[in-house]
């Protein structure tokens, strides 16, 4: 039997006994869930637009490889240099040898999940190099000596009063305060003198259009700009399924991303990055790179079915709706991406044998594919990689058949068994009426039912029966 | 809902009564008979038939779920309506059957078996056009839709319809009325802490409206809501939407 890792449950069970995250997380979703039903007045509309993203993403996704050329070829063409990297330690080493050549130091941070799959921070430290966030939530989790719990507000665990507190003891004069507007005043006071020190900027991508070798960046508190602009070098990470055929599909993706992350019609900063600055211009780095990141997105991309995860563009309208999410926060799903999108992703770039516990995440209620903007069907996937963890359908997914269990498969044979058969369906049920009140609520499965229900009760007579005595046809 | 055809009143009806309902609660699945009765149609409930297959499939076992839907499939022969209390039930059997047999030889067979399969209210109120006479004293609940029913068989209104056309009846709206309740089947008991917290907030926003009642088309999350209710002494009763309109209009009257 495959060695099953409880550490989701245990994290989970923990988060649940929080009450002030529970409630900070209750607090913050439904206002977040609030400003994205606003914002999508019209269900028509809603829905007219959902298929235009999910068909903009699915073309891209159709010739992805040949995109991909195509955006190197533009980008190089727009005076960027391209790097490809396979793994995370290869980008991580990339981007490290790109900042030695430039006796880089210190790097000034935009907001990048792609960067938290690389652990690049930690990663840059660990070579001499100090990476800082800018992103508001970004440096108070960074402060924090945490990782984000949601992947467009990443601090969203943390209270004010946290912060005031968090700020008094790291930042050298900060008085305690809980005013929203004096805190962020005291990062902007530190980050601004990052920003103009800092050897290096860098920030993720949210779209690279392949037809002008762009890069499209969208951001709210100006430190997207700041980061990618002052300093003299600018590197950029994206995972490869973020390239989008033409520039002019941006405008419906940046529409559904913004209304569905944050109820925004569209983000304070949209940033075109199209190059180093040329000529005699008198701002912008002298130098921009790319990384382009793979980590398991092109098995993935193998995938027909799991390839329509790749459509995500990563606006959290799943956790944002979702029910277990909600109450038990980011930092449990242990991985990169909580809630479903994490579901996901997790096991499949990580491996099903080391986080496939998150498949069982998911009372598979289907919030999330209901409002996902580009129409992942999450919950399917959820249970195709549940599928995947018991029974491989090829080798599409890492770790594939790791979660299978001797014990599963011979209650699953049992329940067939009983339920294929009309005979031994009503000769069990008949078992199951006469002694099913008398097992003790102790028992597994009941146990964890009692937990905070009753025990449910076994009717006395079939509905069968019934039915039958009143009359009722069976053909 | 569905794309697929209308059916006319239908002459006889199939019923599917689902396994929890046959396990636990079979008066509610009577009801359902006696409601499609009295919405002038006749009801055939095959004994050959058992549970659509939905625990295994959601857990991943598709050899498994496939068997017992192949028992299904055969308990049905006719060409009539299949009628489900359960927007859950009806959802596996109408929405993920035909990923279910995806290259499977009888695929063919199956999407006009999924064509057939009707969520019980959805089928009262637009097939049979059913008008109800409330016979009840004044009473104020709520009601609890099934992720499912909702998400997969789009039913939403009919049901809160049906319980609004009674004149005695006051329906009010809990907060986070759409949220799920916990249940979803299996993650239930494997992740119990989560299930059982869903459940006690579902509890208390149902307790906040003041309703003596909460009803819901699918007995799954009414098994986890009233049990949760129940253990709580939660002063809320809760019951198949079946069983709360027979009791209005008067189980038995003609």
């Amino acid at each position: 039997m495959a060695q099953i890792s409880h550490d989701f449950e245990h994290a989970a069970i923990k988060a649940l006994g929080n009450k002030q995250l529970r409630t900070n997380f209750r607090r913050v979703m439904t206002g977040l869930i609030n400003k994205r039903a606003a914002l999508f007045p019209d269900p028509d509309e809603l829905q007219a637009l959902r298929a235009r993203g999910a068909a903009i993403k699915d073309r891209a996704l159709a010739k992805l490889p040949d995109l991909l050329v195509q955006l190197e070829q533009n980008l190089i063409a727009n005076g960027f240099h391209v790097h490809w990297a396979e793994s995370v330690d290869e980008g991580n080493k990339i981007i490290l040898d790109i900042l030695r050549k430039a006796n880089a130091r210190t790097i000034i941070k935009g907001k990048s999940m792609v960067s938290e799959e690389m652990h690049f921070n930690h990663f840059l430290e660990e070579n001499g190099v100090q990476a800082l966030e800018s992103d508001l939530g970004e440096y108070i989790i960074q402060l924090a000596g945490e990782g984000p719990s949601h992947i467009v507000m990443p601090a969203i665990h943390k209270n004010k009063d946290e912060i005031g507190r968090l700020f008094q003891e790291k930042i050298a004069g900060q008085p305690y305060t809980e005013d929203p507007d004096e805190l962020t005043d005291a990062a902007r006071r530190v980050l601004r003198q990052l920003f103009a020190n800092a050897d290096c900027g860098f920030s993720g991508v949210n779209f690279a259009a392949a037809d002008t070798g762009s890069l499209v960046l969208m951001s709210n508190e100006g430190n997207g700009r700041m980061s990618t602009h002052l300093p003299s070098m600018h590197i950029a990470l994206m995972g490869v399924e973020k390239v989008i055929e033409r520039l002019e599909d941006v405008a419906p993706l940046i529409s559904l991303a913004c209304r569905s992350a944050t109820g925004q019609a569209i983000t304070t900063y949209v940033n075109i990055i199209s190059g180093p600055r040329r000529g005699n211009e008198k701002d912008g780095p002298k130098e921009v790179h790319l990384v382009l990141l793979d980590n398991g997105r092109t098995k993935i991309y193998n995938d027909p079915e799991l390839r329509q995860g790749l459509r995500c563009i990563r606006c959290a309208a799943c956790m944002n709706h979702c029910p277990v999410y909600t109450r038990i926060g980011g930092h449990a799903y242990q991985y990169t991406y909580p809630g479903p999108i994490g579901e996901i992703l997790n096991p499949q770039m990580q491996g099903i044998e080391k986080a496939g516990d998150v498949l069982h995440a998911s009372s598979l209620c289907g919030r999330c594919s209901e409002v996902c903007p580009v129409k992942i069907p999450l919950a399917e996937l959820i249970v195709r990689l549940r599928r995947e963890a018991i029974r491989p359908a090829g080798t599409a997914v890492k770790g594939g058949g790791s979660r299978n269990s001797s014990v599963e498969n011979v209650v699953w044979f049992g329940w067939k068994t009983m339920y294929a058969s009309p005979l031994l369906y009503r000769w069990g049920t008949w078992w199951l009426r006469k002694i099913g009140n008398l097992l003790p609520s102790g028992i597994p499965l009941l146990k964890q039912w009692t937990s905070v229900r009753s025990k449910p009760q076994f009717a006395s007579r079939s509905i069968y029966d019934l039915a039958r005595e009143r009359g009722i046809r069976d053909e | 809902m569905s794309k697929s055809p209308l059916p006319g009143r239908p002459e006889t009806v199939y019923y599917f009564p689902t396994c929890l309902v046959d396990l636990f609660y079979p008066e509610a699945g009577m009801a359902g008979i006696e409601l499609l009765q009295r919405a002038g149609t006749n009801v055939v409930m095959p004994d050959r038939q058992s549970c659509c297959g939905q625990p295994a499939r959601n857990c991943g076992y598709y050899e498994e779920a496939r068997a017992v839907a192949r028992t299904q499939l055969a308990a049905f022969p006719k060409d009539w309506p299949i009628v489900v209390p359960s927007g859950s039930c009806a959802g596996m059997m109408k929405k993920h059957y035909p990923e279910l047999f995806a290259g499977q030889p009888e695929l063919p067979k199956i999407q006009a078996f999924c064509d057939r399969v009707f969520e019980l209210t959805w089928f009262l109120v637009h097939v049979m056009d059913i008008k109800l006479v409330d016979k009840g004293e004044p009473v104020k609940v709520t009601w609890h839709g099934s992720c499912h029913s909702m998400r997969e068989m789009g039913v939403i209104e009919e049901p809160k319809d049906l319980l609004r056309s009674l004149a005695n009846v006051t329906l009010v709206e809990a907060e986070y009325e759409k949220e799920c309740c916990g249940f979803g089947g299996t993650f239930s008991v494997r992740l119990p802490e989560v299930s059982g917290a869903m459940v006690t907030d579902k509890v208390s926003n149902i307790v906040a409206t003041g309703a003596t009642e909460v009803v819901s088309g699918d007995m799954g999350c009414m098994m986890n809501i009233s049990g949760a209710m129940k253990k709580a002494k939660a002063p809320v009763k809760g019951r198949h939407i079946a069983e709360f309109l027979l009791e209005r209009i008067g189980k038995g009257d003609a």
